[in-house]
């Protein structure tokens, strides 16, 4: 098979072991745990009518077998400017400081990492020059920036610097590499061992089996409060909507259009099971956010939990807890529900754009310079510190969880101009009726006339 | 002091005020009239680390003609203001044309962003400002009343409250009033109720944010009121304990009516800053059981998508809304001022 060929090949695969494999060479990932596929996820039909194929046996063994590439980027850089906007964690922070060392004398380097980076992002990107040339971006937050046009195709620096850049890595939209992706996250769940060793019961696969142990665990008095997820209202709380209803096999939008199609029988089943689930919850349950769900499994108050896979690091090490949590914690994939065969959550990658409003001589020092930011140093350097899409990546139970989500076939979050409205429509909606202050069909009557307002404002809908 | 010396007097703050406050405000009034284009957008086979997935776009060259066209966006005239987000006058119509009940009206009203949000924020205006007044006067009284020596230490730590950015301010409470935290696990142990959570119940939130309101803003009355009360004659206290008035009555009658124009100056700011209530609802994170005006223009401007003309209607709202409230006590001065002036 010529490289074309199979390049062609990988368009329609994901996770394919040959799309993973550098060119014309064959590396073996053996020596990672391996985790075993969940049953019945194996060529599941797309929805979108592409067959996608999960021919690998498990994705960690995949994120070993990443081409072992040593990229023609060149550090250090001798001219040009590095200006990066980020958002503010851990496995960022080592990208960036890496990307930082790429340069020169008399390069001029800026890093703003900010949690606040999407508000930033397009004001900063939009004047030419622009205040940053690199943004890095997810899933929605490239949304934006597409939108208004404000990054550039990546493909000749592509060919230029980094021929050998792993298809895995590239974001390519309608044919174009708008983004290089370097870490992965999902949303799965975290149970506590022993506790469940205490109930009598398996580590549950659906969510009808975590609502089937989180009685036992009431009913026999260990915990008050066993489950948590991110509720908090807001963005948090419309993502945990958008995962359980993805579980459920629902579609956001009526096919082709920007029609929300969320009033139905899916999302009030999806609403359902949410408000099953927080019963378990802590009663301050709406203000929880990533801190404060990690602060409450780490103080061992929490016997099953949905958080996010990059906080599994966090977790695991010795800061923070007792051995007796850290030592009982396992990271297990996103549970099924209802009877769906797709784990209830979604696929997110982080990575990085090149703005298109700056010069060529910029963009190639700054697309070199974050390059040689996720390459192999960095990863060795910070091995739990993401679930890093790269051949040097060594993946430890920290991964576990986003592995075995993915592995089951769940999809990434929908890269939708207008899935950014409906997010945030459902996050200020829904808190009404997880309170019990409304009933399920009015929160998505409400989320269904705000998005469709804010939508007609932004010139979505008519 | 004659019109033209005032005039220049003022003329730098004038124009500063021009440039920065009422440029921008009629900026937000034309945007607020505006919507964005209609978005032109294409599908696209978009791939990435999870597959390939048959997506839409925003075509650009199109929608970058639309725009060339019509930089300012689609005219909308009073549409945003009328909206369901806003003053939702189709909505209101509509549930008072169906609902059974005034409670049930009500119930309809309040599931509207704007109302709900405007019922939080006047609730709050209404009940912070009379408190931060009573609870200003007392603590000024009681410094005034120290002796020399105590007075200033008591004066920096009563003001303490204000100093204290209200971010952090409400942060701190917020980790002490959770369940966890040492107000709230002492509010448990006193009530004898181990569920009780200051931050789950709407009521309790609500109570929880006026009483921080009250807490970082009673400073400010405070150290006005104290100012004021070195200004009380002595002979007319003196006079009044000669006519065998006590405390109280002198504090009836002769200090609180001295103190009544600064009562109005503090009214007024507080009215105005208390309708723009914000930073308590995010350092809390109340947002699921509160929402002020201030809240909804931020929101409108985060995250992903920036919604300028719906903020825009909500910021000028705000606007006449705190005309209206002002309006009362600026029409008592201005009468006050021309009964002087004769």
């Amino acid at each position: 098979m010529t490289s074309r060929m199979l390049a062609n090949e990988c368009k329609l695969r994901r996770f394919d072991l040959a799309c993973l494999r550098p060119r014309g060479r064959v590396t073996c990932g053996s020596g990672h745990k391996q985790i075993a596929p969940l049953p019945g996820v194996r060529g599941q039909q797309g929805d979108m009518g592409t067959m996608m194929t999960l021919r690998l046996g498990a994705l960690s063994t995949a994120f070993a077998a990443l081409a072992a590439t040593t990229a023609i980027a060149s550090c250090p850089i001798e001219s040009g400017s590095i200006r990066v906007l980020s958002n503010e964690f851990g496995a960022l922070r080592a990208v960036n400081a890496a990307a930082a060392d790429c340069a020169g004398e008399g390069v001029e380097v800026v890093l703003n990492q900010t949690t606040e980076h999407r508000d930033l992002q397009v004001a900063a990107l939009t004047p030419n020059p622009a205040e940053y040339t690199s943004a890095v971006v997810a899933n929605s937050s490239i949304v934006p920036l597409m939108n208004e046009g404000l990054i550039r195709p990546l493909d000749d620096l592509i060919a230029e610097y980094a021929p050998d850049l792993p298809k895995l890595n590239q974001v390519s939209v309608g044919g174009n590499v708008m983004a290089i992706a370097f870490m992965a996250n999902a949303q799965h769940l975290y149970v506590r061992t022993d506790i469940l060793e205490q109930v009598g019961k398996e580590i549950p696969t659906t969510y009808e089996e975590v609502l089937d142990v989180l009685a036992a665990i009431e009913e026999a008095g260990i915990m008050e409060h066993p489950f948590a997820m991110n509720t908090k209202t807001g963005w948090n709380l419309g993502e945990e909507f958008i995962n359980m209803y993805l579980g459920h096999g629902g579609e956001f939008f009526k096919p082709g259009t920007a029609e929300v199609a969320i009033n139905n029988e899916t999302g009030l089943k999806t609403l359902e099971m949410l408000a099953a689930l927080n019963a378990y919850a802590n009663p301050d349950f709406l203000t929880f956010d990533s801190n404060a769900t990690q602060a409450l499994w780490e103080s061992g108050e929490l016997a099953v939990a949905y958080m996010w896979g990059s906080r599994g690091g966090g977790m695991l090490d010795d800061e923070g807890s007792t051995p007796e949590v850290v030592n009982n914690t396992k990271l297990v994939a996103a549970p099924t529900v209802d009877g769906g065969s797709l784990p209830a959550s979604t696929l997110w990658w982080d990575g990085f754009t090149i703005a298109k409003n700056i010069s060529d001589k910029d963009a190639a020092a700054t697309f070199q310079a974050m390059v040689h930011g996720i390459g192999p140093a960095t990863v060795e350097a910070n091995q739990s510190e993401a679930v890093w899409l790269s051949s040097a990546y060594q993946p430890g139970p920290q991964a576990e969880g986003v592995s075995a989500t993915a592995q089951a076939g769940a999809k990434p979050y929908p890269m939708l101009p207008y899935m950014g409205l409906l997010h945030t429509a459902l996050g200020n909606e829904l808190s009404a009726f997880l309170q019990g202050q409304e009933s399920a069909e009015q929160a998505l009557a409400d989320v269904e006339a705000a998005y469709t307002e804010a939508a007609r404002e932004q010139g979505f809908l008519q | 002091m004659p019109h033209r010396t005032f005039l220049w007097f003022i003329l730098p703050s004038l124009a500063a005020m021009i440039l920065f406050i009422f440029f921008p405000i009629i900026s937000v009034v034309i945007q607020s009239l505006y919507v964005e284009h209609e978005q032109v957008v294409i599908t696209s086979e978009n791939c990435g680390p999870f597959g390939c997935q048959t997506e839409t776009t925003v075509d650009l060259e199109a929608t970058q003609e639309l725009r060339d066209a019509q930089p300012l966006g689609r005219f909308n005239g009073l549409g945003t203001y009328v909206n369901r987000g806003h003053l939702a006058t189709q909505e209101l119509a509509t549930a008072w044309a169906e609902s059974e009940s005034l409670g049930a009206f009500w119930g309809q009203v309040m599931n509207l962003p704007f109302y709900r949000a405007l019922a939080f924020t006047l609730t709050y205006t209404f009940v912070c400002t009379p408190l931060v007044l009573g609870l200003g006067l007392a603590i000024a009284l009681g410094v005034n009343g120290l002796p020399r020596v105590f007075r200033g230490p008591t004066i920096f730590f009563s003001l303490l409250p204000m100093i204290v950015t209200p971010l952090i301010g409400s942060l701190i409470l917020f980790w002490m009033i959770d369940a966890e935290g040492i107000i709230g696990k002492s509010l448990q142990v006193l009530l004898d109720d181990p569920e009780l959570s200051l931050k789950a119940s709407p009521t309790l939130t609500w109570i929880t944010l006026i009483i921080y309101g009250v807490w970082s803003s009673a400073p400010f009355a405070f150290v006005i009121f104290y100012a004021g009360l070195q200004t009380v004659p002595g002979e007319t206290l003196e006079a009044a304990m000669i006519d065998g008035a006590s405390r109280w009555e002198r504090i009836r009658y002769v200090v609180i009516p001295h103190l009544a124009p600064l009562a109005v100056f503090v009214t007024l700011i507080q009215l105005m800053d208390n309708f723009k209530v914000f930073e308590p609802i995010v350092g809390f994170s109340a947002e699921a059981s509160a929402q002020s005006l201030s809240w909804i223009i931020y929101n409108d401007l985060r995250g992903d998508t920036q919604r300028f003309g719906s903020a825009a209607a909500t910021s000028m709202l705000t606007i006449i809304g705190v005309a209206i409230l002002l309006s009362p006590v600026l029409i008592r001065t201005w009468r006050d001022f021309n009964r002087k002036r004769v």
